[in-house]
């Protein structure tokens, strides 16, 4: 049904979830004058009030924003899907996947409870492994979903984790009053807590030395790289670190473990997208660079840098949506994305040129765009925090490269001389253009009318969520400050990188060739798993009985044996006079002792039947004729299905080597003996009789019936028994099904 | 196997095996019995019949698939513990109706439920292994 797109179906649903999300964000803009007031909106619902966990959720200033661009974003990009894929057979699925990852994004953002946030955490990954394997024929993508999955996935349990060290530590996991509580850098459980956090935060945002997955995810249609791996899921991890910045930050582990890393991520994920040669790929790395930024930032204490962070945030989604959305359309349009087959597309694709032109002029951080106090903010931020000049001259390295790949991005394709390409340029259909245009458009009003339209919903993810006393303003023209004059310096060296770029590449190729390949690690370290997997299941499932028997009574043996060495129970033994009871005894451990030597499996069913036999007796005389017959009839069909299955086995004799018997006698032998022991002591002590005067008192009053082990059966524990039913059948059903389904495979 | 003593005797023995069981399983509330050990001592008697006339003889004499049996015992016993929850009190509590000297119950229908599970479970293993090994 949902992939019966090629009637234009498909195409209709991608125009429905388009509208549907455009509401979300009306309704999200509703509440902007709500949120801006200081009155975040809460919404709760009890899920497992035992664990004091709710599906619970808030909307305030960080949740709006991110609200706002994740249903704003995605209204453009189902639009644009609708435009780049609609005629895939396949694209119903995709809409369905691509909704369902925004609704786990949305309910991310939202969650005010711990677990609600970490369930949506995981669904995001889970979604985005579907789109970035969509294309599930190639290799290469299934490969690449797998690798996202498994390292978001993998630094989601360490946030689990965390987050219930966090749920022990405040209390609960009710984020609004963990947030206005004191804070959790005094707790002991910090340190846990904080290396736990940013594992979860570092993988999800592609952060070094996690960063490897992030280009390797360009495998998924490119709408998906334009909402995924822009705009939403990889600022999943910034936004926790944003959102537990009151509970974490202001330490000063907090701020190394963020600066460096997002420091080294920047300016390493910089120099690498000077050196692609796919625009795609290109964009991948600057979306790492970005990160990189905003973790750094994030590092700091000061509203300057906050502000810097929660802007240039939003900076980066318009203007890098617009970018991918843009590089599909190239792609859509002459069938390469590879800057040196493109040129002169200007005057075949107008309005895709002007998208890229304008984003680009965003992303350099060129005035009037929103890029440009962006940039201001981020060197002004830069001055505040603890490591300042390492900070500023990471900053300025950083978007000194960014303004030469902005160059690159915006010039090389679409102006100077046509290139011939695969097939002859044309301009994309609207639904594919709306998008970048719009979003790219939106980076210059915005810029001019910073303060007016984004100053006060800033203000408020500053003031209410980050629980600054203020932000700071959002203005073109800041003053004739040390901001200012980094931002001509950036300019200055932009320019002058994106004019030697060959020789900025004879400079830095040799040096990243060198490097080690993360990725390759990534495979190393699979590959060595599947070993390891292989390994231990030869040694421990050897498909042998006797293995496990001797495994299952030797850890039997080990527990009883060194719980009596430990307590030293008190024994009492008291020889039985009856001289009955002698001979059954000695008639049991006859049956024993044939079992053992011999070479007959028949001989030794019948022993071990005449052991058990001995047993039914022994509780006849004790005075349990129930448990006797019981005992009796299990004894009697066991030996029968033993025989059965014996009869087809080859002997016994050829498997026994003294050193095996040797080590199956003390294993068997410590088991007994310790058994026995702990019986010696249970009838060493007196019998607590509570339990059983209640079901003498209770038995037939209640229940009619005068023989207690059926009562207690089939009434009193009846709900026991029927566990005991479904056992017995399941057992027996999974031995038909194995037994029968050998005797098909055979011969 | 090629006894004749034991494919006369075994005749006569699943049928009183077959009563056997059913009193001890009707018997258990008040003396030692129950559907456990009936369950067992029923299955028991088939068995015996399989080793005498062969398991195709023992299926067709049994008319039905042992694993329905099984499943039929756990339905049985699951409708005859749900049966409280219609009359507002926890599942699995025992409902009563008592006629002159004779108290039926749900309880009783329960153990039928298990006698039939532990039959055909039992049988279910002991036919498959026969065909098999």
């Amino acid at each position: 049904m949902l992939d019966g797109a090629s009637d234009g179906a498909g195409r209709m649903l991608g125009y429905a979830a388009s509208i549907l999300a455009a509401l979300i964000l009306v309704s999200m803009a509703l509440m902007v004058p709500a949120v801006v007031d200081g009155r975040p909106v809460l919404f709760a619902l009890d899920w497992a009030p035992s664990l004091g966990i709710s599906l619970a959720f808030m909307v305030d200033g960080l949740s709006l924003i991110f609200g706002l661009l994740i249903s704003g974003i995605g209204s453009l990009i189902f639009l644009y899907a609708t435009g780049y894929m609609g005629d895939h057979p396949q694209f119903g699925r995709f809409v369905l996947f691509l909704f369902a990852f925004m609704v786990s994004m949305l309910g991310l953002v939202l969650a005010r409870d711990l677990i609600t946030l970490f369930l949506f955490w995981e669904l995001t990954s889970i979604t985005s492994y579907l789109l970035i394997g969509f294309d599930h024929d190639n290799p290469r993508a299934r490969r690449n979903a797998l690798q996202a999955m498994l390292v978001t996935a993998g630094g989601g349990l360490a946030l689990l984790a965390g987050f219930i060290l966090i749920g022990t530590a405040a209390g609960g996991y009710d984020l609004a009053q963990i947030l206005a509580g004191p804070g959790l850098q005094d707790s002991n459980l910090y340190g846990a807590i904080l290396v736990l956090v940013l594992l979860g935060a570092f993988t999800k945002s592609a952060q070094f030395p996690f960063h490897f997955w992030l280009p390797n995810a360009m495998a998924a249609p490119t709408p998906v790289s334009a909402y995924l791996h822009s705009a939403t899921m990889v600022k999943a991890g910034v936004y926790l670190l944003a959102r537990l910045h009151p509970a974490l930050g202001g330490t000063i582990a907090w701020s190394m473990a963020l600066t460096t890393a997002g420091a080294v991520t920047a300016v390493l994920a910089s120099v690498l997208a000077m050196r692609q040669g796919d625009l795609k790929q290109a964009l991948a790395y600057t979306t790492l660079m970005a990160l990189g930024t905003i973790t750094m930032l994030l590092a700091g204490a000061h509203p300057y840098a906050l502000t810097a962070a929660v802007t240039f945030l939003i900076i980066h989604s318009l203007y890098k949506a617009s970018l991918f959305m843009v590089v599909g359309a190239v792609d859509h349009g002459t069938g390469t994305r590879d800057v040196g087959q493109l040129g002169g597309l200007g005057r075949a694709m107008p309005l895709t040129a002007l998208a890229a032109v304008l984003a680009c002029a965003s992303m350099a951080g060129l005035p009037p765009m929103i890029g440009w106090i962006g940039k201001e903010l981020i060197y002004a931020g830069a001055e505040t925090m603890t490591a300042a000049p390492f900070v500023a001259a990471a900053a300025v390295a950083a978007n000194a490269l960014m303004f030469a790949v902005a160059g690159i991005i915006a010039l090389r394709p679409f102006f100077g001389a046509p290139v011939a390409t695969p097939h002859p340029p044309h301009e994309a259909p609207w639904q594919m253009l709306a998008g970048p245009v719009i979003l790219a458009l939106g980076g210059l009003v915005v810029g001019v009318l910073a303060q007016p339209l984004l100053g006060s919903v800033v203000g408020s993810a500053l003031t209410g969520s980050l629980l600054q006393d203020r932000a700071a303003g959002l203005h073109l023209w800041a003053g004739f400050n040390r901001a200012f004059v980094l931002s001509l310096l950036t300019f200055t060296l932009g320019v002058m990188l994106y004019l030697m770029r060959d020789r900025f590449a004879a400079l830095v190729d040799p040096v990243l060739r060198r490097l080690p390949s993360l990725d390759d690690g990534w495979d190393r370290l699979l590959d060595g798993l599947r070993v390891l997997a292989a390994w231990q299941t030869r040694v421990l499932q050897t498909g042998r009985l006797t293995a496990y028997l001797m495994a299952v009574f030797a850890v039997v043996a080990l527990a009883l044996g060194l719980t009596i060495i430990r307590t030293r129970p008190e024994i009492a033994m008291e020889l039985p006079r009856s001289a009955f009871l002698w001979l059954t005894a000695i008639f049991t451990a006859a049956g024993a002792v044939l079992a053992l030597n011999t070479h007959s499996r028949i001989a030794a069913i019948a022993g071990i039947g005449t052991v058990g036999i001995g047993v039914a007796v022994i509780f006849i005389y004790a005075g349990a004729p129930d448990v006797a017959t019981t005992q009796l009839m299990v004894e009697t069909l066991s030996a029968v299905m033993f025989a059965i299955a014996a009869l087809r086995l080859p002997g016994i004799t050829e498997r026994r080597s003294p050193r095996r018997q040797m080590a199956h006698g003390v294993v068997a032998l410590t088991t007994g003996l310790c058994v026995t022991a702990i019986i010696l002591s249970v009838t060493a002590s007196p019998l607590d009789r509570s339990i059983t005067s209640y079901f003498e008192e209770n038995s037939y009053a209640l229940a009619h019936g005068l023989n207690i082990v059926n009562v207690v059966l089939v009434d009193f524990r009846a709900f026991d028994t029927f566990g005991e039913l479904i056992v017995v059948l399941l057992a027996s059903f999974g031995a038909y099904a194995v037994l029968k389904r050998k005797r098909r495979a055979g011969p | 196997m090629n006894s004749l003593i034991l494919s006369v005797g075994a005749r006569f023995l699943t049928g009183l095996f077959l009563l056997f069981s059913l009193f001890v399983l009707l018997r258990g509330h008040n003396s030692p019995g129950g559907g456990f050990i009936g369950g067992l001592i029923g299955a028991a008697g088939f068995v015996l019949y399989s080793f005498a006339a062969g398991v195709e003889d023992a299926r067709r004499a049994l008319r039905v698939d042992p694993r329905a049996i099984g499943v039929w015992g756990m339905a049985i016993a699951v409708l005859s513990g749900l049966a409280s929850a219609l009359a507002g009190l926890d599942p699995f509590t025992g409902l009563w109706l008592i006629l002159a000297d004779l108290a039926l119950s749900t309880v009783l229908v329960f153990d039928i439920g298990v006698y039939l599970a532990v039959f055909g479970a039992i049988l279910t293993l002991v036919f498959a292994l026969e065909e098999t090994v």
